[in-house]
């Protein structure tokens, strides 16, 4: 029979099963599959924090929601158009983020008796039957039963042929979407490369399930989403962590200097840990500390060594590094230090997303601590952004906070990548001879305050730091009060000097004057442009502006913000920006906070817009 | 160490211009001129050299070093150092910290550059007290110990640094004193010359908050009685004529006369690369003052060759750099896999 074909222009789907159905991987296989095709996407991971929660219950649900299409995308999407549900749980965990009639793909082997009972539906009771699914459409396939048929004669065993049934799942969506399988054949191959009977397993099944969507009659319809208009390149498909990874490695190289990443795991930044320890080949040094103390120590050490010293980690890690951090800035050596936030306080909620150590990053130390604070927007910007917190550390001898977050460190998107040598020159000059007539001074300063970097092996320059209050230039142990005080507003006045060689802070979306400005920081990035770009498009006044430099803020941001009749600043958080805001500026901003451990939907965010224009 | 010098440089040339603050009769002193005697016969060029310390009164040892140096914070100054020889391994690093430093605060970092073994040297100053906090217990104070903080003494039971060490595979440990500077001088060579972390502890007198805590192993009128000065093939003989001798009785050391019946050729002959016999050695822990108490070793306990934690990552470097190419940046950042928008 003739397949229908629908063009589409965005689709979400939401990948969702046990956390042992693999469907992060099947998410991640399709992701690439649509990006190599060309469109545009986002995507938002979702995991439980334990390895393998209780089988079958909602607490072990593990999804992995893509928005791609043929137009510009910003966010992983408020509603789904697709659920994939490989049992009850997983329905019953997504069935609220699923569109009025949407498409819901189900296994119906995953809605057995144990299952239903596991997934907490009412005795006797089973959606894929009651009819409680009216108005959606339903594909129902027994996924095992078929991956099984498919293996009949393999020689594996159930638990290993069970294993492949996400590739069934994968096979169909790729029919449907009319994609190629290429992509994951390749990776499949590659995967499995000494293990020919998995591999086979993995092969015949995914076709098997592309072969269910091309055979079965039932099946009218496949859809097609054609590639995004998107400025011309060279792309790639781009996780904020590795993101982060890759920029610090750029910085390492463009800079000269060898890349020093001390750390000690923890979700979600281990995965920083992990793309560098593959980089070794450009001298990169990973180390495993005992804790986050030895980590962020390690790396300060390093960096008097020399080298440019970097850590990452989150929540409680980052709490644990807060001694060494004043240390850093006492020393006056550059440091990056990457904090990937979660929810928290305390363990919090370490697999979900937050934005809410800002105010730690930029007050949470002893003393007067000034630390520049920067924020990644994006997936990709994590890459732009953490390039930029070297930049600003080794020019201005100082330790650097990147802030990003769980969302945008899981989430990918296309990226058009640049070229080595776009990227911005970084200067480093050791310094070799004698800065005064008599001796070297360690804390003399240049005209960005920022005072000389003499490395150990340099003959004649031989010095101490401390931790102790020092006197200007000579760098000796002071107990001076008025020098206290004038070292104190130094290292403050070099942080300040920042502003003078970062960017003006620019409109992203409308105009640089108005009735309302929705200022945003960080991984709120996608949600606030998509909410804004629409309400713009229903006829409101309204413009976007998201920061990146937070400590300092951009030089032009106060006139920005007078420019502008109210401010609305959305964060997931109880409200922090805000504070920093109206400290700074004096205006009566306004917040829109949610404190969920899940982004914003943009949906949210328009909703708000529209309340405050009506 | 790796790198010599052509140009010797003196002990003076290892003063700095910062007046030495400690108490006067501090047990630092003596430290401080022993390592600026021993580190011009090292023949490592001044500029090679950091100290690195924690905080405490010994911690401000670096300030008194014309090296480099770094006065960090409590307790980490070994992980500062593990990461300063991960990037320099050509460096001669030399961590300065206290008993609270070294043991309590920084515990955990200690016996993870041991048991790493980055190829640096730790001199811990042990004065069984908080010096610069004004006399509190340390992890190393004597159970009952009556201090501003226990004035009905402690309930902590100390630890043992020594048996700490071999517990967290140190491939050098050595024990010394502020009082006999030639020992002292002898033993910051032997650990120079190891590779590896070498772990030194260093009896050090507090004559403010803790005077005399080792007054029976530095004074003249019982050091002999009390102490045991291990050498590496040599038997373990001590008492005020070298009357005395340990032997080994199964695992238990004995304390025996040597006389007609007793040889020196009887007696457990100190060999430096047993682990077992370190082992045992390390727990001669007694308190002097019980009877029949076993003399405190000092010298070399153990040594063992492994290898150093900043090789092995230099050799992993070179082996994917062997296998990979140099790295190249703009093939990092295009990956394996792209795709064209036209
Ligand atoms: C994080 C932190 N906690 C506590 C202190 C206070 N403090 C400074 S030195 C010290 C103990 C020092 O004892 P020890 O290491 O034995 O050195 P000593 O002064 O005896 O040489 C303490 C508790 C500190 N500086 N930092
Ligand atoms: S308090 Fe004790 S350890 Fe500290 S300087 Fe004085 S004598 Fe030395
Ligand atoms: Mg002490």
């Amino acid at each position: 029979m003739e397949k229908q074909n629908e063009v589409l222009d965005n689709v979400i789907i939401k990948f969702a099963g046990d956390s042992g159905d693999g469907m992060q991987l099947t998410g991640t296989q399709f992701t690439n599959t649509a990006a190599l095709f060309g469109n545009d996407l986002s995507t938002f991971p979702d995991f439980p924090a334990e390895i393998r929660a209780p089988q079958g219950t909602l607490a072990g649900v593990s999804g992995y929601q893509l928005h791609f299409g043929s137009v510009e995308i910003f966010t992983p999407g408020d509603y789904c158009d697709v659920l994939v549900a490989m049992n009850a749980a997983a329905l019953r965990a997504n069935l609220k983020h699923l569109k009025k009639s949407g498409i819901i793909i189900a296994n119906t082997d995953g809605f057995d008796a144990k299952n239903l009972r596991l997934a907490g539906v009412a005795d006797g009771k089973n959606p894929l039957e009651d009819g409680s699914l009216e108005g959606y459409n339903v594909i129902k396939m027994d996924v095992t039963k078929m991956t099984r048929a498919a293996l009949l004669d393999s020689g594996l065993g159930t638990k290993e042929i069970d294993r492949a049934k996400n590739m069934f799942v994968l096979g169909f969506l790729y029919w449907m979407y009319n994609r190629s399988m290429d992509h994951t054949l390749k990776f499949l191959n590659e995967k499995f490369a000494s293990k020919t009977d998995v591999l086979n397993a993995n092969l015949n099944v995914l076709k098997a399930g592309y072969n269910f969507g091309d055979t079965r009659e039932e099946f009218t319809t496949r859809f097609t989403v054609s590639p995004a208009k998107m400025p011309a390149g060279v792309y790639r498909n781009m996780m904020g962590n590795q993101a982060t990874a890759l920029g610090l490695v750029a910085a390492a190289k463009k800079s000269g200097l060898q890349l020093f990443y001390g750390t000690y795991p923890i979700t979600p930044a281990s995965d920083i840990l992990h793309e560098l320890s593959k980089h070794k080949n450009f001298g990169v040094k990973t180390f495993q500390a005992e804790d986050e103390i030895a980590a962020i120590c390690s790396s300060i050490g390093a960096s008097f060594g020399g080298a440019l010293g970097v850590t990452a980690s989150s929540g409680p890690g980052i709490a644990l590094k807060t001694e060494a951090m004043g240390l850093a800035l006492m020393f006056e050596l550059p440091l990056v230090i990457v904090n990937v936030q979660r929810g928290g306080p305390s363990t919090g909620l370490p697999t979900k997303t937050e934005q809410s150590d800002l105010l730690q990053a930029v007050y949470g130390r002893n003393g007067e601590a000034p630390i520049p604070v920067l924020a990644a927007a994006s997936p990709s910007d994590c890459f732009y952004m953490v390039y930029e917190a070297c930049r600003i550390a080794i020019e201005f001898m100082t330790p650097v906070i990147l802030l990003t977050d769980g969302y945008i460190a899981n989430g990918a998107e296309p990226w058009q990548f640049p070229k080595a040598s776009d990227l911005a020159e970084i200067k480093v000059k050791f310094t070799k001879e004698k800065n005064s007539e008599t001796k070297y001074l360690p804390y003399k300063r240049d005209e960005k305050l920022s005072r000389p970097w003499a490395i150990p092996g340099t003959k004649g320059l031989e010095h101490r730091i401390g931790g102790i209050e020092k006197q200007h230039e000579t760098g000796n142990i002071s107990y001076d009060p008025n020098n206290h005080e004038f070292m104190i507003r130094m290292r403050d006045a070099k942080v300040e000097k920042v502003a003078d060689f970062i960017p003006d802070q620019k409109i992203e979306v409308g105009t640089s004057k108005g009735k309302l400005l929705v200022l945003g920081w960080g991984s709120t990035y996608g949600a606030i442009k998509s909410a804004v770009i629409k309400a713009r498009n229903d006829g409101y006044d309204v413009s976007h502006a998201h920061l990146r430099y937070i400590k300092p803020f951009p030089k032009n941001l106060g006139e920005l913000l007078y420019s502008f009749e109210h401010i609305l600043i959305p964060e997931m958080n109880c409200g922090q920006l805000i504070k920093l805001i109206r400290d700074k500026y004096l205006i009566p901003a306004e917040g829109l906070n949610k404190i969920q451990g899940m982004p914003f939907a943009a949906e949210e965010i328009y909703s708000k817009i529209a309340e405050k224009l009506k | 160490m790796e790198t010599t010098s052509s140009e010797k440089i003196t002990s003076k040339d290892l003063a700095t211009d910062q007046e030495v603050r400690w108490c006067p009769g501090c047990g630092d002193y003596s430290i401080l001129k022993q390592v600026q005697t021993t580190i011009p016969e090292l023949g490592i060029p001044r500029e090679n050299i950091v100290f690195i310390s924690g905080i405490g009164c010994s911690s401000r040892f670096p300030y008194y070093m014309e090296t480099y140096g770094m006065h960090s914070i409590h307790g980490r100054a070994t992980a500062i150092a593990s990461g300063l020889k991960a990037a320099r391994p050509e460096l001669s690093i030399w961590i300065v910290t206290g008993d609270g430093d070294g043991l309590s605060i920084g515990g955990n970092h200690m016996i993870h550059i041991l048991r790493r073994n980055f190829n640096l040297n730790i001199l811990l100053f042990n004065n069984e007290i908080y010096g610069l906090t004004k006399g509190q217990y340390s992890p190393t104070s004597e159970e009952g110990k009556v201090t501003k903080s226990t004035p009905m003494g402690s309930v902590d039971h100390p630890f043992n640094p020594i048996a700490l060490c071999m517990g967290a595979d140190a491939t050098f440990v050595a024990r010394s004193m502020d009082r006999d500077p030639k020992h002292l001088q002898s033993i910051l060579k032997r650990a120079n010359d190891h590779k590896g972390s070498s772990f030194v502890e260093i009896y050090q007198n507090c004559n403010v908050f803790n005077d005399g805590a080792f007054e029976v192993f530095t004074e003249k009128s019982s050091k002999k009685n009390e102490t045991l000065f291990m050498e590496h093939g040599k038997p373990l003989i001590f008492g005020d004529n070298n009357e005395k001798g340990i032997k080994l009785d199964g695992f238990m050391p004995v304390i025996v006369e040597l006389n007609a019946g007793v040889s020196p050729n009887d007696l457990w002959v100190h060999d430096e690369h047993d682990r077992v016999k370190a082992g045992i050695l390390s727990r001669f822990f007694d308190n002097p003052k019980h009877p029949n108490h076993l003399p405190r070793p000092f010298g070399v306990f153990y040594v063992e060759d492994r290898p150093c934690y900043e090789d092995r990552m230099a050799d992993q470097i070179q082996q994917m750099t062997a296998k990979k190419g140099d790295g190249n940046l703009d093939a990092l950042l295009s990956g394996r896999e792209t795709w064209v928008i036209s």
